[in-house]
Parts: structure tokens; C-alpha cells; sequence
């Protein structure tokens, strides 16, 4: 008899699948993963407790640098409540500039997800191509506002800047760009054998166990569940748009993979359509009193950001800082999972499953 | 060089041999060198990238510069490391790698030995490599490495099997392990009469089986990065880890010249009336299209999982490699024989 030993293995945080540095402890039956924790924290930089020495408008680029993979939907998530907590009026060209570029995020974030997702799995080239045409975005967000990745966009009450002459039309361009592009990619990857092999099937789980670890966002519409914010509780302007919210019926890595593609195409559609209706003239500030005060209370706003559901809450003492703020994070809760997925599985597929997930480490660390 | 060879080794020729040798070797060196070029600038090209352009014109001294500087880089034994089996690892890589190349002819008159089992022995000795990447990866004593290597000695006993079947539908039709006889078997008339077309079953195997063999993607398990780091060599640094990627290229060498001998009629030009070209020319050309197409299947496919791996070797190239030399037995008994 052979004597045999577990053997553990430490993936990350220096390692070139986990996304940043998130960190995960693995036990190893030969190459079959027999218990798995996640460390997590290595980015954690304090954002909540920074923010109750700050006012609400200097919190705003500390939400940058939490997902920032999606900095424009972590912007709207906080001043988002913030206008709930006041009532304030948004104008309408500031809500379609909001409108279009978290669209836009979702395109770009949905792009880094599929090129890092398939270079996981070994494939090179798309990751360039799909860096490729997020770049578009990214030059038309640094027109827009001087940054390409934490931007700072939005602010109580509106926008900071206005689109400068042609950037809409720059946009207007970029859509059927973009879906001629989604069409090569699906051509390119999505009927290729070995991949299909290594997705299907993998990292499946149910719709009662996703409720149940509260996953979200394509995480939790994979299994099926029609779930998602723009639709269910429609936040900005999504109740003025037509738009399909893909679902699967599996539950595993392909139909999040399906999901996510799928996903582009509806954002691209929603963008056709708010670049149509945008209004000519307008301001891009409503009437925000100079210091932003939200009265004594609390509220708990939530969006649909390309990882799933982000939220802010807010507890206020009618101060300029918030007494308390808390973001939950999609990141963080749809990692929860994890450890319980990865039993059974191999090396290989942790990195299949993980990568599936679509984690920000910044966000999940927050 | 053919009778040359046969002559009794006297001090001069032993001579003559041994700069043969070294020049052969300046040969190998050269095309790792710009192997590596071309292999970064056409996948630069496949994905929207320039690839290397500063070094030199067109980039050209690139590789030279990275070969410089693992050469000055420090050498690092890892402490728990066993340094016997850790140094020996890379030389075991190469040696075998380097002396299989022996007998693969280039022309008429051009080879370096006349081998009557010259296939046997090129499959025999690519073996040992195994070894090395295994060691490399025991004596690291890292579990990265420990699971490359052993992902390596798997996937490489694996694949020699439907490798080494394949190709044995070429011997029977051409009746003879040394593969300047083996070319010669498909010499005179149009490229139809190739190997690679009567053996189409085993041309398809013997490619997919030889670039496992290489571990280059979709078969580069043992070094997966996204896995593995850097699977078996993730301890390795400067001219240790250069070792093992010259080995690694001097096997896309071997493996282009090979598949050139044994299915593409090796110097032979694909018509009759385009005899007056250089045999030479004929070679090297079909040997770039084979490692223009290992280069291109890179930058195209995903890595295959494990035990996908496992399973397509044993359960699907075996058995119809199986099939093929069947099939070539009945087809020589039937029509060839009489």
C-alpha cells in the first residue's frame, strides 16, 4: 500500500488566474480539490470607514477604486442614494448621460470578464480583441471626463460634465461596431469543442442554492431566475426602454458565459435607443443645495452592476458625512459559494469556476 | 555525405565529424533563435500586436537579447531543492532533444546518420525528455511544479502510444524504419502520392499526438499558466529555464522535420515537372509551413482540461490509430502484394 498524503496547495494572492490578489487555500486528493477557502482582504483599504470622515462628494472617487472594472455604476449607486435620501430632481439630459455611460460600463466590464475569462482557460487571443474594442469605451469615457479607469464622474444631482460636440455620435457609431464585433467573437469562440467541453457542465448549481447564498447578476440568472434590477425595480430610465434580460436554464459556467455575451448585445440595444431619445438641450446639474445634507435617517438603494446587485446604504445623522455607509458588494457575496462548489472538482476547474464568477477583487475586498 | 559516413574514423575524420557537429548544432541554435521571432511576431500579428520590433531591425535581435539576459541573470537553487537531480534536469531536456535530430535526412545526400531504425530511435530517445521534465519538476520541491511534472509524465506516455502507432501504417507501406528510405518510398510523381494523403487517418493522429508531445497549446497542461504558474520550470531562472525552452524548440525542430520525412514526401517537389528546384528548398519550405501551423494553432485554441486529455489519447487517437494500421494491413494484402 502506498502511503498517500493531501497535499495543500496555496493559490495566490500572487497568481495569474485569481484576478488581482484574492487568495485561496486548497486541499489536493491528486488533482481533486477535497476542501477549498477563500482569504480574502489583501485589497482591503477601509472604503466604508474612510467614508464617514468624508462629505458625499468625496466619497464618490473612493467608489472608483472599489469595483474598478465598473466605476461608472459604483458612482451612480452612491449618488443614487443620496438623491433618494433628499428627493432631489434629476435633470433629464444629466439621467440619460448616467443612462448611457453605466450602459457603456456594462459593454467594457462584460468585455474585460469574457477576454480574462478565456485567457484563463488558455486561449491568448481573444483577450486582445476584446481589449481591443473596450479601449473605444474606455477613449470615449477619458473624452468625456480625463479618465480611463476611475473617472468621477457623476455627482449629487447630475453629471459632472456634459458630452463634448460628437460624442454622441461617436457613440452612435460604436453600437453596430460593436455588434458586428459580437458576432466574430461568437464565431471565434463560442462553438469551439474544446471550450464547450470545459464549461459545460461545470460549476452547476441550482436556483434554490442561489437564492439561498444570495447570489446575483448573472450569477443567479443562469440558474434561471429572472431577476434583474433594471427590470425588476427600475432604477434611472430603464422603465423607458425596451430590453430582454437572458436567462439560463443550467445553472454552470456556459450558460454564464451565454449570460454575460448575451448581456453585450441587450446593453447595445438599450444604448440604440437612449442615444435616439436623448434630449437636445438641458442641464446636466439639477438644483443641489451647496452643502449636500441628507436629513437624519437611513435608506438602502440598489442597483444592477455588471457583477450582479450593488447596493449602498446609508445611515445619516443630517450631517454632511455619513454616519454610517455600507455597500453590498456583488463581488463579495457571489464568492460565498465558492468553497462549496469547488469540493470534487480539479485544479482546472477552480480556475474554470472562479474565473465563472466573475470576481473584482477591489470590490470584494472593498 | 552518404559514403562518407562508412569510412573507417581516423583521427581526420573524427575531426571533420565533431565540426560537422558543432556546426549543426550553430544550425539548431540559429532556427531556435528565430523560431522564437517568428513565432512572437506572427502571433503578435494574430492578435493585433506588432510583436517585437526594438531590438535590432525589425526586432530581429529580440531573442538574442533574452537569451543575454537569462545568461547573466543569477543562478538560484532553491534550498530544499535537490540540487543533484535540479541541475541535472535541463541537460537531461536537452540532450535528447538535440541528439534525435541525427537522423532525420534533409536531402538526397544531406543527413547526419543512415540509421536503419532511425525512427525507432527518434521516438526511443524523445522519451527520455519525459524524464527530465519530471525530475525538473520532483526536484524543485514546489507543488506547481510537482503537479506539472506529473501532469507531464502522464500526458507524454499518453501520446507516445498513438504517436508511435501512426506512424507505423508509413513503415508498412514503405516497408522500412529508416526514414531516408521511408522518403524515398514516396518519391516520383505528384504530391498525392505523399503519405500524408494515403495515411490520412494517421497524418491527423500523428499531428495531434505530436503536439502534445511538444505540450504546446492546446496541450500545454504542464506548463498552464493559468494553473499552474509556470507548471514544472516555475523554480527554474536564467540559463536552467533557457534549457528547457531550447529543448522545447528544438523539439518544434525535430517535430517539423519529422512530420516533413514521414508524411510530406520529405525533399520530394509536390510535381513532376517542378524536379529542377533544389531538393532542400522543397524541405525547408513544407518544415515552415508545419511550424507556421504549430504557431498558428497557438494563438487559436483553449487549453484542454486534464482528464479530456487523458481521455482523448487513450480512448479515441488509440484506437484509431489502431484502426489505420489495420486498414493499411488489408490494404497491402489485398492490392499490393499480389
Amino acid at each position: 500500500m502506498i502511503r498517500t498524503e493531501e497535499l495543500l496547495l496555496n493559490v495566490g494572492p500572487q497568481h495569474p488566474s485569481t484576478h488581482g490578489v484574492f487568495r485561496i487555500v486548497v486541499k489536493l486528493d491528486g488533482e481533486v480539490i477535497t476542501e477549498a477557502t477563500p482569504v480574502m482582504g489583501y485589497l482591503h483599504r477601509g472604503t466604508e470607514k474612510i467614508a464617514e470622515n468624508l462629505n458625499f462628494t468625496q466619497i464618490i472617487p473612493y467608489t472608483d477604486r472599489m469595483d474598478y472594472v465598473s466605476a461608472m455604476t459604483n458612482n451612480y449607486v452612491l449618488v443614487h442614494a443620496v438623491e433618494t435620501m433628499m428627493g432631489l430632481e434629476i435633470p433629464l439630459r444629466a439621467e440619460f448621460m448616467r443612462l448611457i455611460v453605466m450602459e457603456m460600463q456594462r459593454v467594457a466590464s462584460h468585455l474585460v470578464w469574457w477576454g480574462t475569462y478565456l485567457l484563463d482557460i488558455g486561449a491568448m487571443s481573444p483577450f486582445l480583441y476584446a481589449f481591443r474594442d473596450r479601449e473605444i469605451i474606455i477613449d470615449l469615457f477619458n473624452e468625456l471626463c480625463g479618465a480611463r479607469l476611475t473617472y468621477n464622474y457623476m455627482r449629487v444631482g447630475g453629471v459632472k460634465w456634459d458630452a463634448p460636440p460628437g460624442w454622441m455620435d461617436k457613440v452612435r457609431d460604436f453600437i453596430p461596431y460593436m455588434e458586428k464585433k459580437l458576432q466574430e467573437y461568437d464565431k471565434l469562440v463560442s462553438g469551439n469543442e474544446i471550450f464547450l467541453a470545459r464549461i459545460k457542465g461545470i460549476g452547476q448549481y441550482d436556483a434554490a442554492t442561489a437564492i439561498d447564498y444570495g447570489l446575483s447578476g448573472a450569477n443567479l440568472r443562469c440558474t434561471g431566475v429572472d431577476w434583474d434590477l433594471r427590470k425588476a425595480e427600475p432604477y434611472s430610465l430603464y422603465d423607458r426602454f425596451e430590453f430582454d434580460v437572458p436567462l439560463g436554464t443550467r445553472g454552470d459556467c456556459y450558460d454564464r458565459y451565454r449570460i454575460r455575451l448575451e448581456e453585450i448585445k441587450q446593453s447595445l440595444r438599450i444604448l440604440k435607443q437612449a442615444v435616439e431619445q436623448f434630449p437636445q438641450g438641458g442641464e446636466t446639474m439639477g438644483k443641489v443645495p451647496r452643502a449636500i445634507r441628507p436629513p437624519a435617517g437611513e435608506v438602502y438603494v440598489r442597483i444592477e452592476s455588471p457583477r450582479g446587485e450593488i447596493g449602498c446604504h446609508i445611515v445619516s445623522k443630517g450631517k454632511a458625512e455619513p454616519y454610517r455607509l455600507k455597500f453590498r458588494r456583488p463581488s463579495f457575496v457571489n464568492l460565498q459559494l465558492l468553497p462549496k462548489l469547488l469540493v470534487g472538482e480539479t485544479m482546472t476547474n477552480l480556475i474554470t469556476i472562479l474565473g465563472g464568477v466573475d470576481i473584482v477583487v477591489g470590490e470584494v475586498d472593498c | 555525405m552518404g559514403a562518407w559516413l562508412s569510412e573507417p574514423l581516423t583521427w581526420g575524420n573524427a575531426l571533420v565529424m565533431f565540426l560537422w557537429g558543432v556546426v549543426f548544432l550553430g544550425i539548431v541554435l540559429g532556427f531556435v533563435t528565430y523560431a522564437i521571432y517568428f513565432e512572437r511576431k506572427v502571433i503578435g500579428w494574430m492578435q493585433l500586436r506588432i510583436g517585437p520590433n526594438r531590438v535590432g531591425p525589425f526586432g530581429l535581435f529580440q531573442t538574442v537579447a533574452d537569451i543575454l539576459k537569462l545568461l547573466v541573470k543569477e543562478d538560484t537553487i532553491p534550498r530544499k531543492a535537490d540540487r543533484f537531480l535540479f541541475i541535472l534536469a535541463p541537460a537531461l531536456a536537452y540532450v535528447p532533444a538535440f541528439s534525435v535530430l541525427v537522423v532525420l535526412p534533409y536531402t538526397q545526400n544531406l543527413y547526419f546518420a543512415d540509421l536503419n531504425v532511425g525512427l525507432l530511435y527518434y521516438v526511443a530517445l524523445s522519451g527520455i525528455s519525459t524524464l527530465a521534465i519530471v525530475i525538473g519538476g520532483w526536484a524543485s520541491n514546489n507543488k506547481y511544479a510537482l503537479l506539472g511534472g506529473m501532469r507531464s509524465a502522464a500526458q507524454m506516455i499518453s501520446y507516445e502510444v498513438p504517436l508511435v502507432i501512426s506512424v507505423v501504417g508509413v513503415i508498412l507501406l514503405s516497408g522500412s524504419l529508416n526514414l531516408r528510405d521511408i522518403v524515398e518510398a514516396q518519391a516520383g510523381g505528384w504530391f498525392w502520392n505523399w503519405n500524408f494523403l494515403p495515411q490520412i487517418i494517421g497524418f491527423v493522429v500523428f499531428i495531434i499526438a505530436a503536439v502534445s508531445e511538444l505540450n504546446r497549446t492546446p496541450f500545454d497542461l504542464p506548463e498552464a499558466e493559468s494553473e499552474l504558474v509556470a507548471g514544472y520550470h516555475v523554480e527554474y531562472s536564467g540559463f536552467r529555464f533557457a534549457f528547457f525552452m531550447l529543448s522545447e524548440y528544438v523539439y518544434v525542430y525535430a517535430i517539423a522535420a519529422l512530420t516533413t520525412v514521414l508524411f510530406l514526401g520529405g525533399w520530394h517537389a509536390p510535381a513532376p515537372f517542378l524536379d529542377f528546384v533544389p531538393g532542400i528548398l522543397w524541405f525547408l519550405l513544407k518544415f515552415a509551413c508545419i511550424v507556421f501551423f504549430l504557431f498558428w494553432i497557438r494563438a487559436t485554441f483553449p487549453r484542454i482540461r486534464v482528464d479530456q486529455l487523458m481521455g482523448l489519447g487513450w480512448k479515441v487517437l488509440l484506437p484509431v490509430s489502431l484502426l489505420n494500421v489495420f486498414l493499411t494491413a488489408v490494404y497491402l494484402e489485398l492490392f499490393i502484394k499480389n
